[in-house]
């Protein structure tokens, strides 16, 4: 039992608890407790997870979609039955819709290239925010390069809230798309994506949520927000690298051209003619990562089998007590205080650069992101050239923000 | 305190941070770089005057950055200013060489034991580029003002 005094939501999930799970959580580094705040660039993964992928290819693993021998049909099984957790995961109509990808960017490069790059003339629009992380931009900015699309750019207010009046007014006639994160990796604002999506449709614009955060912190349901498009990533869900998926709706993914070409996303292939799969296998061309699907699917089922609603209330409560804790500091600026903002803490210190801040904090056994954590364009928002970043998961403690608070005043009477 | 903390953080490194020599715009160039971190967005300008005799004859920095950026780039131009291009080059093979964990044998004793207020930084590999920016960026000067990435 965590003896741990109050405000502590009731409930029978403990951090404590799960901690067992993570073995990495319980490794001394230099010699000391290490508290990992830096989930939102990629979370540790549980034993579950580690030994669904050793067991798997220890027993039953082969290629997929392939071989009529054994192997390949478990295979096979195991990595459709994957697709169905990831469906289950997100509350999709179909496993249709789900489409294995690498990570998050691919999703999202997959609906620039796919969806949106043959919808695009000259002057068409894609509206997006100021605080997107590259993987919401670039692919946009391809389009801007090579079709001449224009970024129409939503800003947030000073406290990163969205301002869903100025995106609703950024939607016009030649809005192809909008491209909003469903979770800020920097402010950590939460989106109202349902709202957003009501909005957009109304006008017959299509929406992509950047769920790499998103999924993480909130409860999605894609059918529920009526979403055409949504990216998540595994390795941010307690999962391996190397696998993500893109939620599509049914229609969209039918009209789509293939994304990348090769084995597996074909009907039939000819010296002069070619057919293709339908989706999903159209846009999961070569040997999908199989190993990284059953991982996923692992963690999707060790995250869902904890009771989601007191995950989050932790997460919020272990935010809530290190914003309560660093308001002593008066040395150090929050950016990011959006009502219900998930469990991010973005902050700039008088006279530290946030790579000295890193540096120390780390020796002093806190793992912190430091840098413009891939959202330049909303460094530039915020005058910013860079932030350092505190992350909470579900496995982090009330230790882990006395570690972080303890470290913070060690680096400001070291370079204060 | 961590040890290897405060051979980093030591007082004249903060020094050269918190007041960093040389620092400032230079009318009468003749040579100036820009180098830039991608990761982490900070970015240095170099410039310099090379004389006749192929001495800088001044040289001066801008830029924001880390705390080791900053102090590597004062430390350096005030080491530097008056030398000559080819023995510039020579201090920043030796300065490149310590802050990897080597021992520079090409220095004097004086510019070494100026450098070595850098050797702290070669127990924190993930900084190393933080203090080779304004080397590499004062090397590009030299060769003709072409933008230095950190590497």
């Amino acid at each position: 039992m965590n003896a741990e005094p109050k405000s502590r939501p009731v409930s029978a999930f403990s951090p404590e608890n799960v901690r067992d799970d993570f073995e990495i959580l319980s490794r001394p580094i230099y010699g000391k407790p290490y508290a990992y705040l830096d989930n939102a660039a990629s979370a540790q993964k549980p034993r579950q997870v580690l030994g669904a992928m050793r067991e798997f290819a220890s027993t039953e693993y082969a290629n997929v979609h392939r071989g009529v021998h054994y192997l390949s049909g478990r295979a096979t099984d195991r990595y459709e039955e994957a697709r169905e957790t990831v469906r289950q995961f997100l509350s999709a109509g179909s496993v249709d819709e789900i489409v294995f990808t690498k990570g998050g960017t691919e999703a999202i490069n997959l609906v620039a290239a796919s969806f949106a790059a043959p919808l695009i003339a000259p002057g068409d629009e894609i509206v997006l925010s100021v605080m997107e992380h590259h993987s919401n931009i670039v692919p946009w900015h391809f389009l801007r390069e090579r079709q001449g699309a224009v970024l129409r750019w939503v800003d947030v207010g000073d406290d990163g809230s969205l301002d869903v009046e100025a995106l609703d007014a950024a939607i016009g006639p030649k809005t192809k798309l909008v491209a909003i994160s469903h979770m800020s990796n920097v402010l950590g604002t939460v989106t109202p994506l349902k709202e957003i999506v009501a909005r957009a449709h109304a006008k017959g614009v299509p929406v992509l949520a950047d769920g790499c955060q998103g999924a993480v912190h909130t409860r999605v349901d894609v059918r529920d927000l009526d979403i055409d498009f949504y990216a998540i990533t595994g390795h941010k869900l307690y999962g391996p690298t190397g696998i993500g998926a893109l939620y599509a709706k049914r229609a969209h993914l039918k009209a789509m051209r293939p994304y990348q070409g090769g084995g597996e996303m074909i009907g039939e292939v000819t010296r002069d003619r070619i057919t293709y799969a339908d989706p999903p296998a159209r846009f999961e061309a070569g040997t999908p990562p199989i190993i990284e699907s059953i991982g996923l699917a692992a963690a999707l089922k060790y995250f869902s089998s904890l009771d989601h609603d007191a995950v989050h209330a932790h997460e919020a409560d272990l935010y809530a007590y290190a914003r309560e804790q660093v308001r002593a500091f008066n040395w150090l600026r929050v950016i990011g205080d959006a009502p219900g903002k998930g469990a991010i803490l973005s902050f700039e210190a008088d006279g530290m650069h946030a790579h000295d801040l890193a540096t120390i904090l780390d020796r002093e056994g806190v793992a912190v992101r430091a840098g413009h954590h891939c959202a330049q364009v909303l460094m530039e928002r915020f005058g910013a050239v860079s932030t350092t970043r505190a992350s909470f998961a579900l496995y982090n403690t009330r230790t882990d923000v006395e570690m972080l608070v303890a470290a913070l005043a060690k680096a400001r009477k070291i370079l204060g | 305190m961590d040890d290897g903390l405060r051979e980093l953080y030591q007082e004249v490194i903060l020094d050269h941070s918190r007041h960093p020599r040389h620092y400032g715009p230079l009318d009468g160039a003749t040579h100036m770089g820009e180098g830039h971190n991608p990761l982490c967005g900070d970015r240095v300008k170099i410039y310099l005057v090379e004389g006749p005799d192929n001495r800088i004859a001044e040289i001066k920095f801008e830029g924001k950055g880390c705390a080791i950026s900053q102090a590597s780039a004062s430390l350096m131009t005030d080491l530097i200013q008056g030398r000559t291009v080819a023995e510039a080059e020579r201090l920043m093979g030796g300065f490149l060489e310590l802050v990897k964990g080597g021992d520079p044998a090409n220095l004097d004793e004086e510019d070494r034991e100026r450098l070595d207020v850098m050797a702290g930084v070669s127990a924190f590999p993930m900084r190393v580029k933080c203090a080779t920016l304004a080397w590499h960026t004062m090397k590009s000067a030299l060769e003709g003002g072409k933008t230095a990435k950190a590497s």
